[in-house]
């Protein structure tokens, strides 16, 4: 089932990827030596700049996930782990936008955010008409409009595994510490935060591979031609190249490089991450 | 059923069926030797009145052919089009009767061999519907049969109108021109576009392109790919200036063509625009986003007007039309439910719904709609009727062209841009 379902696609997309297909693909297609192409897909793909423009954006999202994302889990979760009233309803209330449909928080985020929408509505109404925007038609900051949102979507997840990570921290250290005189914040930086370590590390690890396959929510949210302009990512532009441009050839050679790229980030990332939770403080370069 | 059992007979599953799909046959049995035959049919009615009509025809057809089912299915329009059929045909099991589009799309099909020519089993049919099945002919042969064609023209709203003084339609650029000054003034935007969805944007240049260059330039781009007339650039100047004039509403490259109060049809349908150029179907997109789902009272029709001086035909229309053909393996039974689909009966139900224009003339009178009617007009004033670009130069030169459009649009992108764009990807095939 491995093979038939996982390993073949695989193979086939990168059968296809040294062939120029037609939109109405036929299996005799293959067999004809005018439609192998060898690696001017690839050329071709990474000497487009609209292409090259989606590997930008999946970077960008990627490094804004780690550095925005990232800390302001840390922070959130450092202050829901504390004693406090209503901790349980706060929780739940971070964690719901990542329990709602992408599709369906993407297209209430699409209403939200029209000229005429709820947000800007908001904006006129608390007295700052000056900083209405057309958040997801204007091509200049549609990108980050949709930044928003995903941290919207995904910083509760973050939350969650960094409470749950929390939990594994043993209070008797930070009681410990402030015996001996430690304030709450050296507790968190000095403690909590380095225990909290393999979580943050995991976390980080499903965030860029988020970041680099991210698709639905592109595509719901932002509308064909501002894409184009502004938010394409490489899974979009696979789409739009592959099955609505009727390329499937260009589309599969996309579909290579994609995996290419999220494979060697993986690889490399999961190495960099063992050696840390092995060696630990000590990186001596010893494997 | 313990768990190897269990994979084992997944993959067994599995390889069977990659070994179908890898034999290219079709597993459907049809047109078993019992006289019972299923056949589906997919189209694209999946909202007004054309569900119910489709299910009629089918329900109909059922009961004058006993031993043949008829299953029918309606889905989104670019769904069917550009992810549902081409699949379904690659995996050698389409359904019989589907929504056949024409021009570059027809012509990759029956280069593969999966349609079935229709001449002999329904040259009357076809030569019922006149000139209208051209576009769905590839050498002279006839691949699917259209049972609605329109033409492309301004819907506009006759009250902002008249409240910004202007007391005839358009019927040259100049007069555009001035309709959308005085347009500025009325608090709406003068002209709607979906510039969002692509090629609503696009249609504003296919008609700078229909009206700058001459039919035979036209025709030369279709079947040769050769764009190297200056007219192309030149659609694409005019286009650049009629932008800077600031004719659309806000934030328009965000806009949905359909979906909503918001698109471009929404706004015309709630007044917040003065008009849209769009297809023959809008009236019923339009009232279909109003409060009480009726076609407004304001809503009213005219033709794309013509440029003065230059080598395009001024009457020439921008149209397009639904067709349906038969699967090359489909069973007989599927040319005669074509046969009853483009029956006068059916065709006259099907312009009494208001969805569009029928094909059969006879069906004509039976359009209630007064706007079908004024498209109708317009249809058959028109010199010639070029199908809309991106369907006619197919799927890749097409989609190669709306984005270099919408990059005009969005300013990042100049009128040669378009025209190496379409000629890169022509050079792709």
């Amino acid at each position: 089932m491995f093979v038939g379902f996982v390993i073949l696609p695989v193979v086939l997309a990168a059968v296809y990827s040294f062939y120029n297909l037609p939109a109405a693909f036929k299996w005799e297609n293959l067999a004809d030596p005018e439609r192998f192409v060898g690696f001017d897909n690839y050329v071709r793909a990474l000497t487009t700049p609209e292409f090259l423009r989606a590997i930008g954006n999946n970077f960008t999202i990627l490094a804004l996930s780690l550095l925005i994302q990232g800390p302001l889990a840390i922070g959130i979760a450092l202050l829901l782990n504390r004693r406090m009233r209503g901790r349980s309803a706060l929780r739940l209330l971070i964690f719901v936008p990542y329990v709602l449909a992408e599709v369906i928080a993407g297209l209430a985020w699409k209403l939200l955010l029209q000229p005429n929408g709820g947000v800007n509505a908001l904006l006129e109404a608390v007295g700052l008409g000056a900083l209405q925007q057309n958040w997801l038609a204007d091509p200049d900051i549609a990108l980050w409009t949709l930044f928003g949102i995903l941290t919207w979507k995904y910083t509760g997840f973050a939350i969650i595994l960094m409470l749950a990570g929390l939990q594994g921290v043993p209070e008797e250290l930070g009681e410990a510490a402030s015996i001996d005189g430690a304030s709450w914040w050296q507790i968190q930086r000095h403690i909590t935060i380095p225990l909290l370590g393999p979580t943050i590390r995991i976390w980080a690890f499903l965030s860029m591979i988020g970041a680099l396959q991210l698709f639905d929510m592109v595509w719901v949210t932002v509308a064909p031609t501002v894409r184009q302009m502004s938010t394409e990512t490489m899974a979009t532009y696979m789409v739009q190249q592959g099955q609505f441009a009727g390329q499937p050839g260009y589309g599969s050679a996309i579909a290579v490089i994609l995996f290419l790229i999220s494979l060697v980030v993986a690889l490399v990332y999961q190495r960099f991450a063992l050696r840390r939770d092995l060696a630990g403080a000590v990186t001596s370069g010893v494997r | 059923m313990n768990r190897r059992s269990t994979t084992l007979v997944a993959l067994g599953a599995g390889t069977a069926l990659v070994a179908a799909a890898l034999a290219g046959c079709s597993p459907s049995g049809d047109g078993g030797g019992d006289g019972d035959v299923t056949i589906t049919w997919w189209h694209n009615a999946t909202s007004g009145p054309m569900p119910a009509v489709w299910e009629e025809v089918a329900a109909e057809f059922e009961e004058a052919h006993p031993g043949v089912k008829v299953e029918q299915t309606g889905y989104q329009n670019e769904e069917l089009q550009r992810t549902l059929i081409p699949n379904a045909l690659a995996s050698g099991d389409a359904p019989d009767l589907f929504q056949v589009w024409p021009g570059g799309e027809l012509r990759d099909q029956v280069a593969n061999g999966y349609l079935m020519e229709l001449d002999d089993s329904l040259a009357d049919t076809i030569s019922s519907v006149g000139a209208t099945a051209t576009p769905w002919q590839v050498d002279g042969k006839t691949y699917g049969i259209p049972f609605t064609f329109g033409i492309e023209g301004f819907w506009y709203n006759a009250d902002l109108f008249e409240q910004a003084g202007i007391s005839e339609p358009p019927a040259t650029l100049d007069e555009l021109n001035d309709a959308v000054t005085a347009l500025k003034g009325a608090g709406a935007a003068p002209i709607a576009v979906g510039a969002g969805d692509k090629w609503p944007a696009a249609h504003w240049w296919y008609q700078f392109a229909l009206k700058s260059c001459s039919p035979e330039t036209l025709q030369a781009a279709e079947l040769e790919y050769d764009f190297s007339d200056d007219c192309w650039v030149e659609a694409g100047e005019q286009l650049e200036a009629f932008i800077a004039t600031e004719p659309f509403q806000e934030g328009f490259l965000g806009t949905a063509a359909q979906q909503g109060a918001g698109s471009s049809a929404g706004l015309v349908a709630n007044g917040q625009a003065a008009m849209e150029l769009m297809g023959h179907w809008n009236a019923g997109v339009i009232g279909g986003l109003t409060p009480d789902e009726e076609v407004p009272e304001f809503l009213r029709w005219f033709p794309v007007p013509g440029i003065d001086g230059a080598d395009g035909d001024p009457t020439a229309a921008l149209g397009g039309g639904d067709g349906f053909g038969c699967s090359a393996e489909a069973p007989p039974e599927c040319a005669e439910l074509l046969e009853y689909i483009m029956s006068e009966e059916v065709q006259k139900k099907f312009a009494a719904s208001g969805s569009g224009i029928p094909t059969v003339p006879a069906a004509m009178e039976s359009l209630e709609d007064p706007n079908l009617k004024l498209v109708a007009e317009g249809l058959q004033n028109a010199s010639f009727v070029q199908l809309w670009l991106d369907t006619a130069f197919g799927t890749t030169v097409g989609n190669a062209m709306n984005e270099g459009i919408v990059n005009l649009f969005a300013g990042t992108g100049t009128p040669e841009d378009i025209v190496t764009k379409m000629q890169a990807a022509a050079d792709t095939l």
